[in-house]
């Protein structure tokens, strides 16, 4: 059992409690989701929970935690990994074994299990998790859901009692985010551990159902009940965690959701005819989408083929794009998807000469791009990678979003000063200019990279999942704001696994699996159909499942209608 | 993409040693290299080498941009010796047959040249074990055998860390260097190295601050897992002795012995066909 009682934390660094009066009880063996926005503080709850605080992070507290009766700050990690268990979020970077065998029996290493206990162990766990037959391979043989597995198989070897996921969905693309639910259920199911689930996706952990959602905001709990309840209520929009999106579609139609409708699962929701008319009435009286039309070419790609040539003898090469034909349109927003390996991010390094096509022509706006060189693609078009610590090499603000312009040479400093001003202006980091980049947060050193890319006016702009890991205020805010950039006018490409972001901001999706494109087409036309839902691991959205349910034949349009009432509706964000 | 250091998983009977066996191995050898320039020794230590090499079924294609690497070095060593000290290997052997005058009143000698001779065949007796030693050892097997023959634990374990996250470093790196060559960083062979040396600096600060936030990740990972919880680990990898391996080990012990006694029975390290 655990127990927080008048709990509170603050970080040594820092002036403030980063939690405040928890007073929570989990019981053994319930499976609990933890739900909030960035900087709620659900992080520094799971931290005093599998004890890096206060061993590796230190601070103050006050009131009391306990695991079984124990004072969590009379123990050590050691002690309390013996009953707390933790998957984290990265999945690459907790891998430490280099094979999937050593990193199960890590734990057991470090206890000092002798032979053949040791090999015993891990053969039983790597069957429990299902990865039995990948034992010698390493992580960089393996897909996101396999390392998972493998993440999930390191903490069960050591017979914990308390299972811990610290945002288990980040970096999946969403069937594999599926599986993996469906996992830690099923582990739930078998061990009857504590489960405790700490996800700002809420629609994706309730694909199995949970025990209890706590809602965190600013450090405090602000809700602790059933799933069905909460979603009864409008704490979930106010704290800026997305609600299922069929629960939100209800609510547009005038639903008014009660925990007796089990709205948790669109398996067990309860609908009258009265509210399933009530959603009827709703979708027929949205207008009729609007065709685009003229659309005039910017990027024509025709026969594209890359392998990754391999170095050593036996290895085999890697075919990563095969016979890939692409448009892009001037002016759109596209957002490109498929699962990891794909060959989504080999398709954008290629587009901007990272990577050299085995064969095939690329022509942007009557230009070959392959006479163009890294750099003088960089004009037209601009990259921008996952991660922005990737990308940020100056200490100051201004010097980072200057320093393409001035590589390129040939412009004054004055003019250089003026275009910079005007980019840091429209990416509303003019506030900051003096600031160094060190004090911004994470989301608006994004903006930092957006920004010195822009400042290079290309025509194009490529991001790579530009909302991995955000919460949905910062999702919202980031993109609101691409959006504004394609509204003045430059064509916007997404690289992404979030079928929310696909819905909702992409014109048309490209669909890549195994290095082909076997679709293109809009995102709510793509997300309905099974086959392509299954070839490249995507996730059929949960608002089709509502149409069905409500007797609705064109699930499509069905989407593209809830699709452009959110729009009508939209919620901009403040700024940070 | 180049890697530098490798495993190359093959069947074979080098592969089949425990990496403690190959780690004593190399070292037994190295220092038998080390200690002798006794000729006839250091013909026949290359001869095992690359029979050793043969039987491991590594390719030279496998290791091409190593042997490159320290050919190139060897070269360098080589030139160097000869220009700073060019009548080295007549104060070492005692003898002097000039062959040519070269600049300021020395000459070019046969001690000269059979010194190098002897650099070289140094060279080829132990780069091949190197390589053979990185090529056929897991890095997880290399750790526990670091730990087998008394380093510690913590420390063997940094050591297949580091080997564990070099190509993903690697991958890093090119994908930034990359993205700063677009916003216009030259790093071709088009610019003057200091140029180049300051671009580098673009590169490194991202992927210095990529790999704090990995190792922090990471260390977190490995506590909440239990390392360095007690005195003692075992190693998954482990793997017992076998006849096999202490016949090596015996090997590579008298090769050393025999370099010993080499030395100690002449009362020198050198040997040449004129002493």
């Amino acid at each position: 059992m655990i127990e927080f009682k008048n709990f509170g934390f603050k970080y040594n660094a820092q002036v403030d409690y980063t939690l405040r009066d928890i007073n929570l009880k989990i019981n053994p063996g319930e499976k609990v989701l933890i739900a909030g926005p960035s900087g709620c503080g659900k992080s520094t709850l799971i931290h005093c929970l599998n004890g890096l605080i206060p061993f590796a992070l230190e601070g103050e507290r006050e009131g009391t935690l306990k695991v079984d009766g124990k004072d969590t700050w009379d123990m050590s990690i050691f002690e309390l990994s013996k009953k707390v268990g933790t998957v984290l979020q990265d999945q690459d970077s907790q891998f430490i074994g280099l094979t999937v065998a050593e990193d199960l029996a890590f734990a057991l290493e470090n206890d000092a299990v002798e032979e053949p206990e040791l090999h015993d162990r891990v053969a039983e766990i790597s069957e429990v998790v299902n990865i039995n037959t990948h034992l010698l391979h390493s992580p960089q043989e393996l897909s996101g859901g396999q390392k998972q597995r493998v993440s999930l198989g390191g903490v069960l070897i050591e017979d914990v009692d308390v299972l811990l996921f610290d945002e288990p969905l980040a970096n999946l693309d969403p069937e594999t985010g599926k599986k993996a639910i469906e996992l830690i259920d099923e582990i739930h199911k078998k061990t009857g551990d504590t489960v405790i689930i700490v996800e700002h996706r809420l629609e994706d952990v309730l694909w199995r159902p949970v025990d209890r959602i706590i809602l965190m905001e600013k450090g405090r709990i602000t809700a602790d009940t059933t799933p069905d309840e909460l979603l009864s209520t409008e704490v979930l929009k106010r704290a800026g965690v997305r609600e299922p999106l069929y629960v939100t579609a209800l609510k547009y139609a005038g639903v008014e959701i009660t925990p007796e409708m089990k709205a948790s699962s669109l398996d067990t929701i309860i609908l009258t005819d009265e509210q399933k008319q009530k959603v009827r009435d709703w979708f027929k009286a949205g207008p009729l989408a609007e065709k685009k039309s003229d659309e005039e070419e910017i990027l024509t790609v025709r026969d594209l083929n890359f392998t990754y040539r391999s170095d050593r003898s036996d290895a085999e090469d890697h075919q990563a794009l095969i016979d890939v034909d692409f448009d892009l349109y001037k002016g759109e927003m596209m957002a490109i998807v498929g699962r990891n390996g794909a060959g989504k991010s080999t398709f954008s390094k290629v587009v901007c000469g990272f990577e050299m096509p085995d064969t095939g022509t690329m022509i942007m706006d009557g230009m070959d791009l392959s006479t163009l060189s890294i750099k003088e693609r960089a004009d037209h078009i601009g990259y921008i990678m996952q991660n922005p610590n990737q990308m940020i090499s100056k200490t100051m603000i201004f010097d980072e979003v200057a320093m393409g312009l001035r590589n390129r040479g040939g412009i004054t400093e004055e003019k250089i000063t003026e275009r910079v001003n005007h980019t840091l202006q429209i990416c509303g980091l003019w506030p900051f200019r003096n600031w160094p980049i060190s004090a911004l947060s994470y989301g608006q050193k994004k903006r930092v990279t957006i920004a010195a890319i822009m400042s290079m006016e290309p025509e194009i702009m490529i991001l790579d999942e530009p909302t991995a890991g955000q919460d949905y205020r910062h999702y919202t805010e980031i993109m609101e704001f691409l959006k504004e950039l394609n509204e003045r006018g430059t064509t916007v490409v997404l690289i992404t696994h979030d079928m929310h972001l696909m819905l909702e901001y992409a014109e048309r999706s490209v669909v890549f699996s195994d290095g082909r494109i076997i679709a293109c087409d809009t995102a709510a036309n793509i997300l309905t159909n099974d086959d392509i839902i299954k070839r490249a691991s995507l996730k059929e959205t949960s608002l089709y499942g509502l149409a069905k349910l409500c007797g609705i034949d064109e699930g499509q349009e069905f989407v593209s209608r809830f699709i452009r009432y959110e729009r009508g509706n939209e919620r901009h964000a403040e700024p940070l | 993409m180049q890697n530098l250091f490798n495993y190359i998983s093959r069947k074979s009977p080098i592969h089949e040693l425990t990496g403690a066996t190959k780690l004593v191995c190399l070292l037994l050898w190295t220092f038998a290299v080390m200690i002798t320039y006794d000729t006839r020794i250091l013909i026949a230590l290359p001869v095992i080498a690359f029979i050793l090499f043969g039987i491991s079924k590594i390719k030279l294609s496998d290791v091409k941009f190593m042997i490159g690497f320290t050919l190139v070095f060897m070269v360098l060593n080589n030139i160097l010796v000869f220009l700073f000290s060019p009548e080295h290997g007549v104060g070492l052997y005692g003898t002097c047959h000039q062959l040519l005058p070269l600049w300021g009143g020395k000459y070019l000698t046969a001690e000269q040249l059979w010194y190098h001779l002897n650099l070289v065949l140094k060279y080829l007796s132990s780069i091949p074990v190197i390589l053979l030693f990185v090529c056929t050892t897991q890095p997880s097997e290399f750790a526990a055998s670091l730990n087998k023959i008394g380093v510690k634990y913590s420390v063997a374990y940094s050591v297949s860390l580091a080997l564990r996250y070099i190509p993903d470093i690697q991958k890093e790196y090119n994908d930034i260097s990359k993205a700063q060559q677009a916003r216009g960083i030259e790093m071709s062979r088009k610019v003057s190295l200091v140029k180049r040396l300051k671009s580098a600096s673009t590169i490194l600060i991202p992927l210095i601050i990529m790999s704090m936030d990995k190792i922090e990740t990471i260390s977190n990972a490995m506590e909440l897992r239990g390392f360095g919880k007690n005195k003692k680990r075992t190693w998954y990898m482990a793997r017992p002795f076998t006849k096999r391996d202490i016949l090596s080990m015996v090997f590579c012990a008298l090769l050393l012995a025999l370099s010993i006694w080499s030395n100690v029975s002449r009362g020198t390290r050198f040997w040449s066909p004129w002493m």
